[in-house]
């Protein structure tokens, strides 16, 4: 029995501090500073004032509601746009064609948001490719203005994240048994029955943990409504950065990080409770 | 509907167009890239005013070329080295982990289990900022207290390592997991009733059968630190990584030299999934 138990602490006192050092204490001190506010003699006092400044000012707060409500959105746009596609590789192609197809999924993952954020920059710039291949067919006489805007921005957060969502639909879909649509559609089901009555109630589970990730990633994402985004597109993280790292108020920046952990973990933590999933499910 | 139902022509060329689309839309971004990395002009978009390696070769005052430009080449270094870095930890920490969670029971086990995914559900803005904070407070206390300068406290490169093997951890500790959960454990059983140590059944038993997961793990972990902009950006000193350096320049000086380095990254991981695709087919 001892023996058993010196494995334990063995594999058990490296990943304590892993956690607590990297995880823990960073985040509790993140809570800390958030209340620190330097008083007008200079001393460093316990107050509401950071918090306040954030409801104060009009252009903090709105930028975070806008924040949230577009990630909603973005997460559910990534659904309608990825789930034909979900679908139909795990489904209605070829086998020996879908893993090729999959791999192309995978690839400007691994490439990095930076560069596939930078493409999309060339792409809808003024004298970008599909404004040049638009004038030169005539269908327009100047070049539509799309970068810098919150479509830019819009299709930047979709293409980094959209992904994410793919591949945790396709693993639901992939257990779904082909005779179970079969046999609807035997009974004389259309389409769209079978598409609410069999299909999306078995692919719960993925949808859900797709939307977490894709939401995650969206909300707290800085280069793409940065670089894509103009400067009527503000993002949260766009501001506690400029806290940071710009105007150096860093007790400031600390509330605005733990308010936007609180909105994201809040609205994760009620998608997880309306879809009846739970954390460890969404990792796998 | 599914491949075993017949369906109407125009379902069947409706559906596939989506497809297609949806993909045009996914490389839309990578081939812009990889073409006006050759592009012989000064601008990183169009017009094409024809063929030319000068952003890859050349050496001018005008024309700084991807192998010729030295603060370029360095932040490539120093990506790569973070990368190599922030892998080995993260599989190291992230493997045990893995088999504290799937193979030893203890107390609070799922607070543990809990705190170790958080990572995947903090913006990694919030990870940056939160780590920022602790260190440099921790790193003036001791300069105050104990006079010595604590270099790897400020944003360096350390701290960047740091700050990615954070994350890096858990997403190493989810693959092994995965793969440890396939694990037939009668083959521990029986080498533990022939009198091997606990320990000697990990290293001669358990870790041999994980070898595929660590491997990929490892790339995965990589792949994630060479890519990542949102923690690094909070943490990186005087040396940048590459996408800190790739951001810098896009913000403020984009020559078309950032479409050869974009292009490089393409084609390297391209190359890298289309090797790794052939291989796992001749196996299958």
């Amino acid at each position: 029995m001892k023996k058993i138990n010196s494995t334990l602490y063995l594999l058990l006192l490296p990943v304590l501090a892993w956690l607590i050092i990297s995880i823990v204490v960073p985040h509790l001190d993140l809570l800390f500073k958030s209340f620190r506010f330097e008083n007008d003699d200079g001393l460093m006092v316990f107050s509401l004032n950071n918090y306040l400044a954030f409801f104060e000012d009009e252009i903090y707060w709105l930028t975070f509601v806008k924040t949230a409500l577009y990630s909603i959105g973005i997460t559910f746009l990534a659904f309608v746009v990825t789930f034909p596609v979900a679908f139909y590789l795990t489904k209605v192609v070829a086998k020996k064609y879908s893993s090729f197809m999959v791999l192309l999924l995978l690839i400007p993952i691994w490439i990095g948001e930076l560069v596939t954020i930078y493409g999309w920059m060339i792409l809808l710039s003024d004298s970008g490719v599909i404004n040049q291949f638009l004038l030169s067919i005539g269908i327009i006489d100047s070049p539509i203005e799309m970068l810098y805007t919150n479509f830019s921005m819009t299709i930047g957060l979709l293409y980094m994240s959209m992904l994410f969502m793919i591949i945790p639909m396709m693993s639901a879909l992939e257990s779904l048994d082909d005779s179970l649509i079969e046999a609807a559609s035997d009974l004389g089901a259309s389409k769209w029955t079978i598409f609410r009555q069999i299909i999306i109630p078995y692919t719960i589970p993925g949808i859900a943990s797709g939307s977490i990730i894709v939401f995650m990633l969206v909300i707290g994402d800085y280069v793409a409504p940065n670089i894509l985004g103009g400067k009527s597109s503000l993002w949260f993280t766009e501001q506690i950065y400029n806290e940071f790292l710009s105007t150096f108020n860093w007790n400031e920046g600390a509330a605005f990080g733990f308010l936007l952990l609180l909105l994201s973990s809040g609205i994760v933590w009620l998608a997880l409770k309306l879809t009846g999933q739970k954390l460890d499910r969404v990792g796998s | 509907m599914i491949r075993t139902l017949p369906n109407s022509p125009l379902y069947k060329i409706g559906y596939r167009i989506y497809i297609g689309l949806f993909y045009l839309f996914l490389i839309m971004p990578l081939v812009t890239i990889c073409v006006l990395a050759f592009n012989d002009s000064n601008f990183i978009a169009l017009p094409w005013k024809g063929f030319s390696l000068d952003w890859f070769f050349s050496n001018t005052e005008e024309r700084l070329g991807l192998f010729a430009d030295e603060d370029l080449l360095l932040s490539i270094w120093i990506s790569l080295k973070t990368g190599f870095i922030v892998a080995l930890l993260s599989l190291i920490i992230g493997t045990m982990a893995a088999l504290l969670f799937e193979q030893e029971k203890f107390r609070l086990k799922g607070l543990l289990y809990f705190l170790a995914l958080t990572p995947l559900i903090i913006p990694g803005v919030i990870l940056g900022i939160s780590i920022l904070l602790t260190s440099t407070f921790t790193g003036t206390y001791i300069e105050e207290k104990f006079a010595i300068d604590v270099e790897f406290l400020r944003p360096s490169f350390w701290l960047v390592v740091f700050g990615q093997f954070s994350f890096g951890a858990t997403y190493v500790m989810l693959l092994v997991g995965a793969r440890l959960k396939k694990f037939d454990q009668t083959l521990e059983e029986a080498a533990l009733s022939l009198r091997a140590t606990r320990l000697q059944v990990i290293w001669l038993i358990t870790l041999p059968f994980l070898r595929p997961a660590l491997i990929g793990a490892f790339i995965v972990a990589f792949l994630i630190s060479f890519s990542n902009f949102n923690t690094t950006i909070f943490l990186v000193g005087s040396d940048p990584t590459l996408p800190v350096d790739l951001y810098s320049r896009i913000k403020f000086s984009s020559t078309p030299v950032l479409n050869a380095v974009s292009f490089m990254i393409v084609a390297f991981i391209t190359l890298s999934a289309i090797i790794s695709f052939v291989i796992n087919r001749k196996k299958i």
